[in-house]
């Protein structure tokens, strides 16, 4: 029965996706403008460019970018929103400069990112380790601040070191809410890197898909827009997995914050 | 490579001054620690005052001086020359710059623009997601069918298609709209499907029971279970929106703030660049502060918001 169903779940998720996929392979089959290719002109395009014509010109810079700028964010939001969540004087000292830079629309800073760093990749890994570290630093710091006290109180009785209190009763409580910031972090770092390398690169899968606007190579710039696409939906897989993977046993994870 | 906290020095400041009251006081026991130090000696005469940040001028008191505390480290950073002050000016002359701006005319037309373009993008968001949402997530093929399929939209980052809406609509409102809808839409439709697919069996079978009408049972029962997931939704909407308007200012031309901004880098300005930033920043939190206002109170009654209301 169980399996019927997972089944038909199956068959239906392939069914309609089918369904959007051909739609678009009729609709576009004939002329729609100059914006538009058909399906099988985008999917070459995406084959000579992606595999591997310009794969370690485009799409390795984009991902290195990522990494670092990403890896940077989890740190630095780690650091600051532990030292949020642990005083609630630090925290009210702290909320309204947080909150602020936080609304800034992220896209807003990149004039500036561009004034302090230039266009190369440093500009992109900053913007990117900047903005996404707010919601890293939020969800930890609340996290932190709403770590259960009798814990607390029954490490300080066994005497705990620093680093077994880190060990066994913060990190524990925190991991679920960093997870859940990164989640959320990564999708504003997928916007920010396009976006960054779109207003000015020399390379790149934004910058690509950019020029191909420019020249008006559709085909490629549809190319561009597929990869986008995977890498957004892959990368946000990849998040989703691992914060139920590591959040199994927490009974809190619906509390998120974005 | 520089360090990347430069942009504004606020975050490098909360860690540095965060470092050291923590060293001194365990985790947890702060509030035991100062109910103690608050009043030895008095807990005869009066009952102990147990929480001194308890008081609702805390926040705003702690909250200003804050503020003050990172202008000033942004001030000395830029005066000291710990950064080029001629990429970083201190806020000594960019907040004057800003009341310039705020006096001028030219801002206000920038602003409105933007607004004007956040307000067209977000508000078809919610016509066309909401009613999509309702329906797709209302029947339970359609939601199995339908549902993988909009999380995948989802995910891609709505500025990768600024090209085609510039292929298509070029410089003008339409573009932005059909970016907002495409940047927002779909992850209030997936709020939408998961707020009325989460509907309880019990309240369903109840809703049959009475045999409510169609219309009834949308608004009886699926609405008020769908609410808290949609005006979550909406929260997170507003803010992509505001994302993705001003992206199109500064990538396709519109004009607006993000415009005003991308034109203060090729001219050199960057005191204006600092007042218009910081602009966009109160922008962005008016919306903000809008939106989660609007949250709390359509959710006053719903559980996932009483832990926040003890704070």
């Amino acid at each position: 029965m169980r399996f019927a169903r997972r089944y038909s779940d199956l068959i239906l998720e392939i069914a309609a996706t089918a369904a959007l996929l051909a739609g678009a392979w009729v609709y576009l089959a004939g002329d729609r403008g100059y914006a538009w290719v058909s399906v099988p002109e985008m999917l070459g395009a995406f084959k000579d460019a992606w595999l591997f014509d310009r794969f370690s010109s485009d799409v390795v810079p984009s991902l290195s970018r990522l990494a670092l700028g990403f890896g940077v964010a989890v740190l630095l939001g780690i650091a600051v929103g532990v030292a949020l969540g642990m005083s609630r004087v630090i925290r009210m000292l702290a909320l309204p400069v947080v909150s602020f830079l936080r609304a800034v629309p992220a896209v807003a800073l990149l004039p500036l990112s561009i004034v302090l760093f230039g266009i190369d990749s440093a500009q992109k890994v900053a913007v990117i380790a900047f903005v996404c570290s707010w919601p890293i630093v939020l969800n930890t710091a609340d996290g932190v601040a709403s770590l259960d006290s009798t814990m607390l109180m029954t490490a300080r009785s066994y005497r705990l070191s620093r680093l077994e209190l880190i060990r066994y009763v913060i990190a524990p409580g925190i991991v679920p809410r960093v997870f859940t910031g990164m989640r959320v972090s990564i999708s504003l770092a997928v916007l920010l890197l396009v976006t960054s390398e779109m207003v000015a690169a020399t390379s790149g899968i934004g910058f690509f898909v950019w020029q191909a606007q420019l020249t008006f190579s559709i085909a490629d710039m549809w190319a561009g827009i597929i990869l986008l696409g995977l890498l957004g939906y892959t990368l946000n897989g990849a998040f989703l997995l691992l914060e139920k993977r590591f959040c199994r046993w927490n009974t809190e994870m619906k509390g998120n914050r974005s | 490579m520089r360090t990347p906290t430069r942009p504004g020095q606020e975050p490098t400041a909360i860690a540095s001054a965060a470092g050291r009251p923590q060293r001194m006081t365990a985790v947890g026991t702060t509030n035991r620690g100062r109910a103690g130090a608050a009043a030895p000696g008095q807990i005869t005469t009066r009952p102990v005052r147990r929480d001194p940040l308890g008081s609702p001028l805390a926040p705003v008191v702690l909250g200003s001086l804050g503020c003050v505390l990172a202008l000033t480290i942004w001030e000395l950073a830029s005066q000291l020359g710990a950064v080029p002050s001629a990429d970083v000016p201190p806020p000594s002359t960019v907040l004057p710059t800003l009341a310039e701006e705020l006096a001028g005319e030219r801002f206000w037309v920038s602003i409105g623009h933007t607004l004007t373009q956040w307000a067209a993008g977000f508000g078809l968001s919610i016509v066309v997601a909401v009613p999509v949402g309702l329906l797709l997530g209302s029947n339970e093929a359609t939601w199995r069918a339908f549902r993988p399929l909009v999380e995948f939209f989802r995910t891609v980052p709505g500025n990768a298609l600024i090209p085609l809406a510039i292929l298509l609509w070029g410089l003008s409102l339409q573009s932005v709209v059909f970016l907002t809808v495409f940047g927002c839409g779909w992850s209030l439709i997936v709020q939408t499907m998961y707020g009325v697919h989460d509907v309880e069996q019990e309240a369903r079978n109840t809703a049959a029971a009475f045999r409510l009408s169609r219309l009834e049972r949308v608004r009886w029962v699926i609405l008020p279970s769908a609410l808290p997931y949609i005006v979550t939704g909406l929260r997170i909407a507003s803010s992509t929106a505001l994302i993705i308007a001003v992206s199109a200012e500064i990538l396709i031309g519109v004009p607006g703030i993000g415009q005003d901004i991308a034109l203060t880098r090729t001219g050199g300005q960057v005191d204006r660049m600092y007042a218009l930033i910081l602009a966009s920043g109160v922008v962005g939190i008016v919306i903000d502060v809008v939106f989660s206002r609007f949250e709390r109170h359509f959710l006053r009654w719903h559980e996932s918001q009483r832990r926040w209301a003890e704070k």
